[in-house]
């Protein structure tokens, strides 16, 4: 794309956009060229920064008019490639539009612009005593634009939810530029339910320009218990111990050897380095709730086989035990050159077998492997370490991550918990969903943007897609797991 | 007594009949238990029966997922997770013995606990569908966490059969609470219940069903022994004997009439908007029943300006439409969203809306 082509563009939106919200020099835009998932990188035509909803009104216009290809962006945290600019495209930044809107305590909500970041509602709304619940490991810099864009989860997903469960309504730019609005403040609508459509739809089926969102009581109390295993298998059955007392934690999350060890050189949690796996459980609610089951979870972790359990005495050693947990990927980012984040799922009763073929993966690939997993809803996240400057080796890495997404899906799980498709899946997408499957998505898709501009080439394949990725992985004429039943 | 859920599969006789009424140009009501038939349009179409279509296709208490065909009684199923100490969160009505599973999600409707634990469609996970091709499709997966493609199997919640036949269905559950408990309030009117409910909200207490009706408030509390017995003590009023399936299955004296019942959503803090009339307040506000006649042309206009909708649930006149109105571009999408699984327009058509 010439350069003329960039600002003659350029000055067709400076027509309705203040000069400095129109970025088109190319140092500027190096600042675009990729998401949380760096491997990939394009510089894109323009970056707009639209300040309200009647320029991202305007920017659509002129966008469907040119059918320029339009990649909104919210933080740009995104693990999986979400926001990856298309190089014939522009690059439409929400981060401007960062007002918490409304706070409305007598119906708990708050309506905020796309650009708020995810910590900073809780943190506006503390005073009141009440806060918003999905809180993705990066909620300090992501936006909840981009949590809407990717169906978000975090550690506390088992109790309260993911994103979805945590809208009460979106307004959305379409990709004509016209607003529509998708509103269950009232806990229902009727006609279709397109909220779980939009919220994990990877930014192509619209611009969220407005979020309501739920808030909750700030829970009175909350005790961590740790639980020391000398088998992976031990932690996993005891998750589902705790299931079975009636119990759901407000988090349960587990750590193999190779992770704690990681962590702990890290941050000197005091994380026990020989075992094989630790699982961290936070109980919250009452206080009179939580003293009486974390003694219970503790009786039964003991029973299912904990050399040890550690009770959290008070809120500074709560936050120690998480400590480690929290800096994972920083930890494991210290002991590689680089690392490689996988995000399947799968039933948690196949943790001890998808765990034991991640491990046959690694030796085969020669490449360590780092295991943390949100354990109570089957949420796992093999951490590959790499060094990108050994000549071919990110290339090895993506084809682990790959085989363990398969070996995921083989467990009748899935390619994807919580970090979205983006343009790192694509090719697994082709495995999960069949050619009619991925027809439908197409479809929806085009009731939305029948022009195909927003976030074109994202989470779902095209045919021709599909049918290079497959010739590329039939080996012998056989698919991998011929046998597979998919869910 | 074990539940004995009959395990028999229709799918390859479905595909048959669907691919043969897609080539006729017919079109067709899917029926199951037939339970919630009143609930939408009247609509002339070919009824097709798919109850037979039952049996538990996985329930593993220990994942918290239930996976199900569409046609399994749904008071069956009930009964065998009360077996395992596990439950829908969202509290479902039957509205009659043989009500299905699969209309329990085609039709959306959820009971008193649904403000405060989430609707159907918050807990579905996947579904298998039979498209107006007559192609079986599966979206989502039996995994709490799951954003692969988009999130189809949600959108089949409350489209009232029109988008395709369920053919099974994987739905997270949840434990039975330890104890529950009912606490009474007089509260002479509606706006003094909504305030005092919604207030309650800010607070962590266990509630998982309130309800106001002639001139009385009710709370349910659930959880541990130590956390409601607590949280009573805090909340005062009058202990009562619950009465929440009857609120679930509309057997109250309020719902026995013969006069039109109207569903009236509204964001649970709003004011009353009509009183005067016998309404029956539940969801923390969010759903108020209203039994008698109205001008529903005239209520829609008012509920549409304070982000409401009215739904004339039973007992209406025909020739009232039964859902609130769409926008037009709203209908347009939404008939485009229908064409892309029913190209041929056979499922269900007119159920929600002309033409869709």
């Amino acid at each position: 794309m010439s350069q003329t082509r960039r600002q003659q563009l350029a000055a067709r939106f400076r027509e309705f956009l203040p000069s400095e919200s129109v970025v088109d020099q190319p140092t500027s835009l190096a600042a675009y060229e990729c998401d949380g998932l760096s491997a990939y990188r394009e510089q894109p035509l323009l970056v707009l920064l639209p300040g309200d909803v009647s320029q991202v009104q305007q920017i659509m216009r002129l966008c469907h008019e040119q059918r320029l290809p339009v990649v909104s962006r919210g933080a740009g945290t995104s693990l999986s490639g979400g926001a990856l600019p298309h190089a014939e495209g522009v690059v439409l930044s929400l981060a401007k539009m960062n007002r918490i809107l409304q706070v409305d305590q007598l119906s708990r909500s708050a309506v905020v612009e796309p650009g708020v970041r995810n910590l900073a509602i809780s943190e506006a709304v503390k005073s009141r005593g009440l806060y918003y619940a999905p809180d993705p490991s990066s909620q300090i810099a992501c936006s909840i634009g981009g949590n809407v864009a990717e169906n978000a989860g975090g550690v506390h997903c088992l109790k309260y939810g993911l994103t979805l469960h945590n809208i009460l309504a979106l307004k959305v730019v379409g990709a004509d530029g016209e607003i529509f609005e998708i509103d269950q403040r009232a806990l229902h609508n009727d006609g279709y339910d397109l909220l779980p459509l939009l919220v994990g739809s990877e930014g192509m089926l619209g611009i969220v320009v407005e979020v309501t969102v739920k808030l909750l009581p700030i829970p009175r109390c909350a005790r961590v218990v740790m639980g020391v295993f000398d088998s992976v298998e031990k932690a996993g059955d005891s998750v589902a111990a705790i299931i079975a007392e009636g119990i759901i934690p407000a988090g349960v999350e587990m750590m193999d050897n190779p992770a704690i060890r990681a962590a702990e050189d890290f941050v000197h949690a005091n994380y026990p380095v020989d075992a094989e796996a630790i699982l961290i459980c936070e109980l919250d609610g009452t206080e009179e709730e939580v003293l009486a089951q974390i003694e219970l979870v503790e009786q039964v972790l003991k029973n299912g086989g904990a050399v040890e359990t550690r009770l959290a005495k008070d809120e500074a050693e709560r936050l120690l035990f998480w400590s480690g947990r929290k800096a994972a990927f920083p930890a494991v980012g210290r002991i590689s050159p680089d690392y490689y984040c996988i995000d399947g799922t799968i039933p948690r009763k196949s943790l001890a077998a998808v765990l034991a073929g991640v491990r046959q993966l690694s030796e085969q690939y020669g490449l360590p492997v780092a295991n943390v997993f949100h354990a109570g809803d089957g949420n796992l996240h093999p951490l590959i370490l790499y060094d990108a400057n050994n000549e071919g080796e990110l290339e090895k890495t993506e084809e682990l991550g790959s085989k363990i997404l398969q070996l995921c899906i083989h467990h009748g799980g899935t390619i994807t918990g919580e970090h979205g498709v983006g343009v790192e899946k694509l090719g697994e997408m082709c495995i999960q969903f069949s050619e009619a499957e991925r027809n439908q998505f197409h479809a929806l898709r085009e009731c939305f943007d029948p022009l195909k501009i927003l976030n074109p080439g994202k989470a779902i394949p095209t045919l021709a897609r599909c049918a290079e990725h497959n010739a590329m992985h039939v080996h012998d004429g056989k698919l991998p797991f011929p046998e597979l039943e998919r869910f | 007594m074990p539940v004995d859920i009959p395990d028999v599969s229709i799918e390859d006789e479905l595909r048959t009949q669907i691919s043969a009424v897609a080539a006729s140009g017919a079109e067709i009501e899917i029926i199951g238990g037939g339970s919630k038939r009143f609930y939408g349009e009247s609509i002339e179409a070919l009824p097709i029966d798919v109850s037979a279509h039952s049996g538990i296709v996985d329930y593993d208490p220990a994942e918290l997922v239930i996976t199900l065909r569409a046609g399994c009684k749904l008071a069956e199923v009930e009964a065998l997770l009360t077996e395992q100490r596990q439950m829908f969160g969202f509290e479902p009505p039957r509205f009659g013995a043989d009500s299905t599973i699969g209309g329990m999600v085609a039709s959306g409707l959820a009971g008193p606990r649904r403000a405060y634990a989430g609707s159907i469609r918050d807990f579905v996970l996947g579904v298998k569908l039979l498209d107006g091709r007559g192609q079986v499709l599966q979206f989502g997966g039996r995994v709490i966490k799951n954003v692969a493609g988009f999130d189809v199997s949600r959108l089949m919640v409350g489209a009232l059969g029109t988008l395709g036949i369920i053919l099974e269905v994987s739905i997270r559950v949840v434990p039975l609470f330890e104890t529950e408990l009912t606490l009474a309030y007089e509260h002479e009117s509606a706006d003094q219940h909504i305030r005092w409910v919604n207030e309650l909200g800010s607070e962590p207490y266990p509630i998982t069903a309130s309800l106001w009706h002639d001139g009385r408030s009710q709370l349910r509390l659930s959880g541990s022994e130590q956390g409601v017995r607590h949280a009573a003590a805090l909340l005062g009023g009058d202990s009562i004997e619950a009465g929440w399936v009857e609120v679930k299955e509309q057997q109250l004296d309020f719902f026995d009439s013969a006069e039109p019942l109207s569903r009236v959503s509204l964001p649970p803090a709003t004011p009353d908007l009509l009183p005067g009339n016998p309404q029956l307040i539940e969801w923390g506000g969010a759903r108020r029943w209203l039994c008698g006649e109205v001008d529903v042309a005239a209520l829609r206009d008012q509920l549409a300006g304070a982000s409401g909708s009215l739904c004339a649930f039973r007992r209406h006149a025909a020739d009232v439409p039964r859902f609130h109105p769409l926008s037009a571009e709203m209908l347009k999408l939404q008939r485009n969203i229908k064409s892309s699984f029913d190209p041929a327009g056979i499922f269900n058509r007119g159920k929600l809306y002309p033409g869709l």
